[in-house]
Parts: structure tokens; sequence; C-alpha cells
């Protein structure tokens, strides 16, 4: 496997972020034990704007670093902003990813959007956020 | 920081004694070992003495070794050689579903060229049933290939027992000894079989040096052809200094082989038993008994192998993972699968491998480090928080 860059080894080792938000606005829970990697994002919404973001990770390297770097990349940001985030724009604030490990990027944006879906549940609103339908996993090969 | 290497499965430093004896051979005796002149006969006789020491290690003769560049390529030599040099007679192959892949791709192979392959599950502690050998074989069947032990649980699987049937049968039986060879006694004889692979970097020998044990009269197909080199059965330039090493190690091994088992067992018992005491939820993975002496295969709950890794890594402590996230497939290993380990939990999976070279400090070192790590990351998960929520509910 390709090694991890600085930037992905520091946001593993001293992960911002980490947590759970008491009646968060937003609570996006995404993949599978089985696969490796489950994240869940919780988010608080003041006005449009994301004011706090945490999250809790069971994962890889990757999947940690990237979670911490989605919650960093959001706070502060509108809810518009936020749902430009894409996995590309993670996985580059990160300073790049393995090749096999794109997927944990694809992760942190699927649990982010998810979040922002369920604001938009909570809220009772029409919910306008598109899951990414590609998750990068693949099963069949050894 | 401390260092403590936990991964002997991978490989093993070079014992000093095996590089002494083959520093000799890159520079001073370089000899081509086909070659009739006296520099090429030093090398050749080198050759010879590292097969005779090569071959006392497991109980066999020299003229039954054929040296080899790993364990992989003895495994595929022997699949494959075997399974086509006897297909006049037959064209049935058994193995078990948790041999390693350099059995499994070749059997996968010989399955593309016309031959059939039955593959035997496990009980769930990794041990292969005898009986299961012996319902699965059919007129049609030439070989059978069951590793002596596995290489991540540590299963000693019954080798003598399916050798009897294999016997009987008049089946040829190919063992991959790799993962046992060094570290407990492997003899030809008493396990009954026609063929055996193992590696040198397996127990303080050079990579790249490794053998296949044939009985005498067994055929087989050489897999790499166009050299006289190996009897004819496997060409290509001698690897002098590696197999000089390899023959200096199995000498080491044989006569350390008992000190090894000893000596591992009881610090790999002390690591299993501090962890146990220290972590819940965890399972200890493979067979309580028929087990590698310095192996130690454990699954916490909530956690995933590669971030323990990588936190054991900046603590000194090098070990293996048998997470899903570490393959490019994002499979947890087909091991944990076969003996049906939850798929959740196989994904925070160690394999902590014990050599000579570790102390008791060491494993003291490693209970300390290790609860911290999975604690942090049981903090940080959400599979356990889920859990501590369900336990609070159910306590209400």
């Amino acid at each position: 496997m390709e090694q991890y860059s600085s930037k992905v080894m520091d946001h593993f080792a001293h992960p911002h972020n980490v947590g759970e938000i008491e009646n968060a606005d937003g609570v996006g829970t995404v993949g599978n034990p089985v696969c490796g990697d489950v994240m869940r994002l919780y988010i608080k919404v003041d006005n449009n704007v994301i004011t706090d973001a945490k999250f809790k990770t069971f994962g890889c390297g990757a999947a940690i670093a990237t979670s911490s770097m989605v919650t960093d990349l959001v706070k502060g940001k509108s809810i518009d902003e936020a749902l430009k985030i894409s996995n590309a724009a993670v996985a580059e604030a990160l300073g790049g990813l393995p090749k096999v490990k794109m997927h944990c990027s694809v992760l942190a944006e699927e649990a982010l959007k998810s979040a922002l879906d369920d604001y938009y549940k909570k809220k009772g609103v029409a919910s306008p956020v598109k899951m990414p339908a590609e998750s990068g996993h693949e099963h069949d090969m050894e | 920081m401390r260092t403590v290497y936990l991964d002997h499965a991978a490989t093993t430093p070079v014992h000093p004694k095996v590089l002494e004896a083959m520093l000799p051979y890159f520079s001073g005796t370089f000899g081509n070992p086909s070659n009739l002149h006296d520099i090429g006969r030093e090398a050749k006789n080198a050759v010879e003495e590292a097969r005779a020491k090569t071959a006392a290690l497991v109980g066999a003769t020299p003229g039954e070794i054929y040296f080899t560049s790993s364990g992989a390529e003895s495994n595929n030599f022997a699949l494959k050689g075997l399974a086509q040099a006897n297909s006049q007679k037959g064209k049935h192959i058994i193995v078990s579903q948790i041999e390693h892949f350099s059995i499994l791709h070749p059997a996968k192979t010989l399955e593309k060229s016309g031959f059939t392959v039955t593959y035997l599950p496990t009980d769930k502690e990794g041990l292969v049933n005898p009986d299961d050998v012996a319902k699965a074989i059919t007129k049609d069947t030439i070989l059978v290939s069951i590793m002596h032990a596995n290489n991540e649980i540590g299963t000693i699987e019954p080798i003598e027992a399916i050798s009897k049937i294999t016997r009987e049968k008049g089946i040829l039986f190919h063992t991959d000894a790799v993962a046992t060879t060094g570290w407990i006694p492997v003899n030809v004889g008493t396990l009954g079989v026609d063929a055996l692979s193992f590696s040198g970097h397996q127990f303080y020998g050079p990579k790249g040096a490794a053998a296949l044990f044939v009985r005498k009269g067994v055929r087989i197909k050489p897999q790499i052809e166009g050299g006289i080199q190996e009897d004819g059965r496997r060409a290509g330039t001698e690897n002098v200094p590696a197999l000089v090493g390899l023959g200096k190690a199995a000498e080491l091994a044989a006569a350390e082989v008992g000190n090894r088992m000893k000596y591992t067992s009881q610090l790999r018992d002390k690591l299993q038993k501090g962890l146990q005491d220290r972590i819940e939820d965890m399972v200890i993975n493979g067979h309580p008994v028929s087990r590698l002496p310095h192996n130690l295969n454990v699954s916490f709950w909530y956690v995933e192998g590669e971030s323990m890794l990588l936190f054991l890594n900046m603590e000194g402590i090098s070990v293996s993972s048998g997470s899903a996230c570490t393959s490019r497939s994002l499979k947890s290993s087909h091991v944990l699968t076969c003996i049906g380990t939850d798929a959740a939990v196989a994904n925070g999976t160690l394999l902590m491998t014990l050599g000579m070279g570790n102390s008791a400090e060491d494993i003291d070192y490693v209970i300390e480090k290790l609860p911290p790590i999975v604690q942090r990351l049981r903090e940080m998960s959400p599979l356990y928080e889920d859990m501590m929520k369900k336990k609070k509910a159910a306590a209400r």
C-alpha cells in the first residue's frame, strides 16, 4: 500500500472534533462494519450556518483522518457551501490519499450529506441533498 | 523508545550466524554452481552442503529437496507441478478454504485448465476434519494439499491423520509448512506427506531462499524451464549466498526448535493473558491448544485493525492487521470468514507473532500500550457508542 501523507497521519493521530453533539440539528451515519468503516457526523446549524460539527468513526487511518478533515471544512460554512464539499476536496485538503483509500473520502462526503439530509428532515423541509451514488467499494477482488 | 517486533509471521531478521555464513559467497566464492572449473565447483559444494542441512531439518534426503525463491513459489510448484505430472491418473484436487493464496490461486488456475477442486471448510477453530478429506475423495482425486498450520490463526492441522487416508488411497499429499518450519518439529516421515513447502526467511534465514520437498519417486512437472539446475526441475542460476543462508538457518532451527517453542509460547501466553485481563469484548482466534507457539490472533469489538496497527506503530510496536481496509478488496481475511468470525469484528483483528528477540519486558510494554489504544479508538467509534447506549437502556 502507498504510505499516508503527513497530513493524514496528523489528523489520524490528533483528530479534530471527535465526539457527539447533544440535540444535534442533523446526524448522519454511513458505511458498514463489514467493509471496515462506519462514520457518524453530527452538525449544529444556526441561521443556515453550520456552527459546530463532530464525528465518531469506526475505521482505518484514512477513515478517521477524512472524518476529522470534513468536520474542519464544514464548520462556519453555510448549508449551500457545505453541500458543495466533495470527496475530492476532502482528499486534497489532506494532501492526497492512497488510491485504495479514496473510498474513505467518499464516505466522509456521504456522512456530511446524510447529516444535512437529516437536518432538512428534522425541519420538515424537502431535502435538496443528493447522495453520491458510487462509494468506490470493490467487493469482488482479492 | 522501545521497539517491539511482533510480526515474525511476515518475516524474521537474518540470524547473525546466518549472515556470517552467507558473506563469503557474494564476491569471494562467487562462482556459478553449474560450471566445472574450481570457482564453480566451490559454489556447487556450498549449495549441496546447504541442501543437506535443509533436508535434515525436515527429515528428508538431500535429493528430495528442490530450492526455490519463496514459499509462494514452492506452493505454486507443488500444486501445479504435481497436478500436471499426474493428470493421467485423474483431475480432482482437494484443498482447504484457509490455504494461503499461493495455493488457492494456483488451484483456481488449474480449474481453468480442466481440473476440479474441492475447497474443504474448517471448524470454528480452524481445524480441517480428516473425515471430510476422506469423504471428498473420488476415483478422480490425485492430490490433497492441506497446510501444516495456518499462517494467520496459527491452527495446526491434523496432517498425520490426513496422510493416513491419502496413503491408503494412493493419493499425493502436499502440505504448506511455511508457517511451521523452524517453530515446531517438521518431519516429512512422521507427517507422511509426499511434498512439503517451507521458506528460509520465516525462521531467521534470508529472503529469496525456500524449498520444496518432493518424496523420491514422485513425479513433478517443472514450472520454470530452461536449465539443468535442481535436477532439471527448476531452471535458473542458484542464489548461492541465500541458499547458504537457508542451510545455516535450517541447521540452527534443527538445534533450537524445542527452545523456540518453549520460549515463545510462554511469552505468547503472558501476552494473551495480559490483554484478556485488561480488555473486554476480545476474541482469541484459532485453536486454543493446537496452535503455533508464537502466534496470537485477536479480534477486538468496535475498533478497526489498521487504526490499532498505526497507533501501535507510533509506540514502536510492529504487528499485522487482518482488516478489510488494509486489503485492496475491502474484504476481511478469508481465514476468519471460514472459521465463522463475525465480519464486523473480523475487521478489528491484530496478528501478533513472537520471536526469539522478544523479551518479557517487551511483552509488558505491549500489555501496557495496547489497552489504552483500544479504549481510545472505542471512544471514537459509533459502534461502541451504540453498544453502550443499548447497554444503558437495558439496565434501566
